[in-house]
């Protein structure tokens, strides 16, 4: 039988405020551990949560640039169940009125098929603290810090058909939380996961199958491998006479293979109720619009005015404009070299991006300015350097040797645009390789680039390349 | 000395024929002399108080005193105070130090306020006799076999006994105005939001109010003054400017219109309480009053849909005590649930583990549309009632209790008739109103509370009324025997 994959995804991002969702403390990753919980994350008898207005208009920046509605009414409810690391022993959610509902994000696939995938709603709720069990020999250590912080779960249809489209989906509303400066996206430290919901049916039936919801993956590889894992897995039981049990499963890459988290009998009935300590989130149409001011240009905006402006391909501009720091950067980069889109195009995408990803490097910390990129892409369009030795220039740039200009300078790697010169060092590699000339007359004609290689040699690669080839050919024809 | 009311201790203070000190002292003494009988206090802070009063005196002579500058007082142990246990009542917090203090607290610290020690009350604010707490119940002082009320008993006892002038409380279902109705002093619960919650251990936070208990309206309203106004750390706290309540006290009560509702007379009033409210309403009358009888359709549903919404809401406000992080933890627990359960299960007493599960049942899948949606419902038709009848009366009175104090042990193994004994003040929580109990005579020798409630933000009004009545009355300054 042929099946088809059901995904839907929720989305936990960490909202980039500099205090908590509902006190004062400070969100700052990486503190010793309970050093950032106030009387208020520690849950004490007798405070209060008050609402943090950041959080506020930040949902409502998503919720726009998803063409959600943002809604004029939202309520805190209570989310009841017990773990150590949940302070109040109820995690302060929305349920029945979220404060963003019913938008959708337009995702691009790999065949080049433009997707559109629905947003159910987008929620306001604050994080729980961590449960640490190394290092405290037989009992769990309670790191509250986290405790507290904003998220914004936000919440697809499921409609999306594979795991790739699920990754594609991931990361259009990673790229996109970061345009919109709610979220630094960071998932190595957790502010940005996801669960997802998986299930299989055969193809043609409308009706959706049993689901299993893979918790807590924080990575773009693991979403890929969680999902298609699951979805061997359900295939197989299904096929082999088995049912899919509606439950919680974890994703483990150490042994490839999802597993139930907790069983059936220990179903949490959460309890749900409005927050009392809590008024309703009122919003009006002159907020809105205040928050609609501040967005900034968005990805896929951006994306079609880089092809209209920049004369890029789709793909190019579609890769460049994955994030806001790169996007920024060959904007930087095109207006330093004078207006070169193309050119900043492949070497923002081929250069900088390959030293960035060898040396593990954010683009925001690239030793290599967009200034300074610029400014050697004018010395390749003005005929100073060639390509081949403006890479030598870019490494040197790279490893803190100056700029372009220095570089060049100080190691005499200005193209040589001498005709004379060039025909000289010609006429050397002619009568240094009289047998390769005969050959070539002779017919093989490859044997042009052999020609090249040695002249570029002969001149460590300075020559210019197109006077290179024009001479030789008219030496070697003549 | 003693016999004073904070008003008169005020005056003298300024006067400086009496120092903060002495007064403390006087009060330090009566605690040790009557609490042992009594059971009032849970904590009492003796070395600190005399400091705090030094403090006090130091400020009076400065010429920055305000009225309650020296005054001592008892907190509720709800209220967090930094430093000094806050137990609740219960085993759960026997051990917590609370390390910060409610906005109250600190109200009343900023004000000058001298704060003797903490006040016994029911396990988490729950119950009407201060049965229910860990450290055992208060005897009233007007009769030792009774109870003074709940759930603030020790609070309102303390009062009573004249061991302090005044003392602070909270009220969920009348947990103010049925012990000062019991214990024959004057209590008033404001409107919801009038008091910030902000370190006021919650038990239902939509129905939870601080308020204070004294001996007359007018020192109530010095109290009040203080405790009340805005506070941006509770965001249920509303922002408005806190009436002057002093300056109202005097209005003349002529053309006062007092809404008498038919169903606070029916079946279940005790004939003497029914007496003594019948002749304060022709007290009312001589000053001036009219008397305008109304209805209040749904007051049959007060009892009911508190007890849905109440523990529901307690049920998750008390998820927090897990013996993690702070409170009761039980010995040598072999697991997570173990730690739980037995934490819990110590450390709660059998009315809140009653609630807790009554609420957790309400708020449960499958059956909380029945309960806690169709109680929130009953709860705006009881809102509406009560907002039709402001349309027609200024205040409406009633008994605040069925009965005087009943006898220790008498209902406290029928949580229902407990229940019941709320049953005129718990509708003014549904709907959010202020109301006030004022001594109105005595019926078997015990004291009758008069139930006046307001409408939203009428807290002066209800001082006024209740002032005037005692400046034409002397219920009010009725001590108890030996005291």
């Amino acid at each position: 039988m042929e099946w088809e994959t059901v995904i839907g995804l929720e989305i936990h991002t960490q909202l980039a405020t500099t205090s908590k969702i509902f006190s004062g403390a400070s969100t700052t990753y990486g503190a010793e551990p309970n050093t950032q919980a106030c009387a208020v994350d520690l849950g004490l008898p007798g405070v209060l949560p008050v609402l943090n207005a950041e959080v506020v208009r930040m949902a409502a920046k998503f919720g726009l640039a998803t063409h959600s509605t943002v809604a004029k009414r939202s309520v805190f409810d209570r989310k009841n169940y017990f773990y150590p690391d949940l302070p109040k022993g109820y995690q302060i959610s929305q349920l029945a009125l979220p404060i963003v509902h019913d938008g959708y994000l337009d995702i691009d696939l790999e065949d080049g098929v433009t997707k559109r995938i629905g947003i159910t709603r987008a929620h306001l709720e604050e994080d729980a603290g961590k449960s640490l069990h190394e290092s405290f020999q037989g009992m769990t250590g309670i790191d509250l810090n986290r405790a507290g912080t904003p998220l914004l779960e936000i919440v697809s249809e499921p409609e999306l058909r594979s795991a790739r489209e699920a990754v594609a989906y991931m990361r259009k509303i990673h790229s996109l939380v970061r345009y919109l400066d709610i979220s630094d996206g960071n998932m190595q430290e957790g502010s940005f996961r996801c669960d997802a919901n998986v299930s299989v049916r055969p193809i043609g039936q409308e009706e959706f199958g049993t689901r299993a919801e893979i918790k807590n993956i924080s990575c773009f590889s693991f979403v890929e491998q969680a999902i298609n894992l699951e979805v061997e897995r359900q295939i197989m039981l299904i096929e082999s006479g088995g049912t899919v049990v509606q439950e919680t499963r974890l994703f483990d890459p150490d042994k490839h293979e999802t597993r139930p988290m907790r069983s059936k009998e220990e179903a949490n009935d959460y309890r749900y109720f409005p927050d009392p300590d809590l008024l309703p989130v009122e919003i009006d149409d002159d907020f809105i619009e205040a928050v609609r001011n501040t967005l900034p240009e968005l990805p896929d905006t951006r994306k079609a005015r880089f092809v209209s402006e920049h004369g890029l391909s789709d793909y190019d501009a579609g890769v460049l404009t994955a994030s806001r720091e790169l996007a920024d950067y060959f904007e930087a980069v095109v207006e330093a070299s004078g207006g070169q889109g193309k050119l900043s195009a492949n070497w923002v995408m081929g250069e900088l991006s390959g030293a960035l990803n060898k040396s593990d490097c954010e683009v925001k910390d690239s030793p290599v300015t967009a200034a300074a990129l610029g400014a050697m892409l004018q010395r390749i369009e003005d005929g100073t350097i060639s390509g081949k030795i403006a890479k030598q220039v870019f490494e040197a740039m790279w490893n803190g040797e100056g700029s372009a200009d220095e570089i060049i300078e100080q190691q005499g790697l200005k193209q040589i645009s001498d005709s004379s010169a060039i025909e000289g060092i010609i006429r050397e590699v002619l009568d240094n390789n009289p047998k390769q000339i005969e050959q070539y007359r002779g017919g093989q004609e490859k044997l042009f680039g052999f020609f090249v290689g040695q002249v570029m040699k002969a001149t460590q690669g300075k020559a210019n390349p197109k006077q290179v080839n024009e001479l030789l050919r008219k030496l070697l024809d003549s | 000395m003693h016999q004073k009311t904070l008003v008169e201790l005020s005056a003298d203070l300024q006067k400086g024929s009496l120092s903060s000190e002495e007064l403390t002292r006087a009060c330090l003494e009566r605690i040790s002399k009557y609490d042992a009988e009594l059971n009032s206090f849970v904590t009492v802070v003796d070395q600190q108080a005399l400091a705090a009063a030094q403090a006090a005196d130091a400020r009076i002579k400065a010429g920055k005193a305000g009225p309650l500058t020296g005054i001592p007082f008892a907190h509720k142990d709800i209220f967090c105070t930094r430093g000094v246990k806050t137990s609740c009542g219960s085993r759960m917090l026997d051990n917590f130090i609370a390390p910060y203090d409610a906005t109250v607290t600190q109200k009343l610290l900023e004000a000058g306020a001298v704060m003797v020690g903490k006040t016994n009350m029911d396990e988490f604010a729950m119950g009407s006799s201060n049965e229910t707490s860990f450290y055992g119940p208060v005897k009233n002082p007007w009769d030792a076999t009774t109870v003074p009320g709940g759930s603030s008993g020790g609070s309102a006892a303390a009062v009573a006994a004249r061991l302090v002038p005044a003392s602070t409380g909270t009220d969920t279902g009348g947990s103010i105005r049925q012990p000062a109705a019991l214990c024959g002093i004057t209590g008033i619960k404001p409107t919801y939001g009038r008091v910030s919650r902000y370190g006021m251990i919650a038990f239902a936070s939509s129905l939870d109010q601080g308020g204070a208990f004294t001996r007359s309206a007018e020192d109530a309203a010095v109290m009040l003054g203080a405790m009340a106004g805005f506070d941006e750390r509770d965001s249920t706290s509303v922002d408005r400017p806190v009436d002057d309540y002093m300056a109202g006290l005097n209005a003349p009560l002529q053309g006062l219109k007092i809404g008498l509702p038919k169903e606070y007379f029916g079946e279940g009033l005790d004939a003497g309480v029914a007496a003594a409210i019948e002749a304060a309403l022709d007290e009312y009358r001589k000053l001036g009053a009219t008397i305008v009888d109304i209805t209040l359709p749904n007051t049959h549903l007060s009892v009911p849909a508190y007890y849905v919404v109440a523990p529901a809401e307690c049920s998750s406000n008390l998820s927090r005590f897990d013996g993690v992080r702070f409170g009761y933890r039980a010995s040598e627990p072999k697991d997570l649930e173990d730690l739980y359960t037995r934490s819990r299960g110590e450390g709660f007493g059998d009315e809140v583990k009653r609630r807790i599960l009554v609420g957790a049942y309400a708020l449960s899948a499958g059956y909380y549309d029945a309960y806690y949606l169709k109680a929130q419902k009953v709860r705006r038709l009881i809102r509406d009632d009560f907002l039709r009848a402001f349309e027609q009366v200024d205040v409406i009175m009633g008994p605040t209790a069925p009965s005087v104090a009943f006898k220790l042990g008498e209902k406290a193994d029928d949580p229902v008739s407990m229940y019941l004994s709320d049953i005129y003040t718990i509708a003014v929580n549904l709907a959010g109103l202020p109301a006030m109990s004022i001594p109105a005579g005595f019926s078997d020798g015990l004291p009758v509370g008069l139930h006046v409630v307001g409408n939203y933000f009428e807290e002066g009004r209800l001082l006024n009324v209740g002032h005037q009545y005692q400046q034409a009355t002397d219920w009010h300054t009725h001590a108890p025997q030996g005291f």
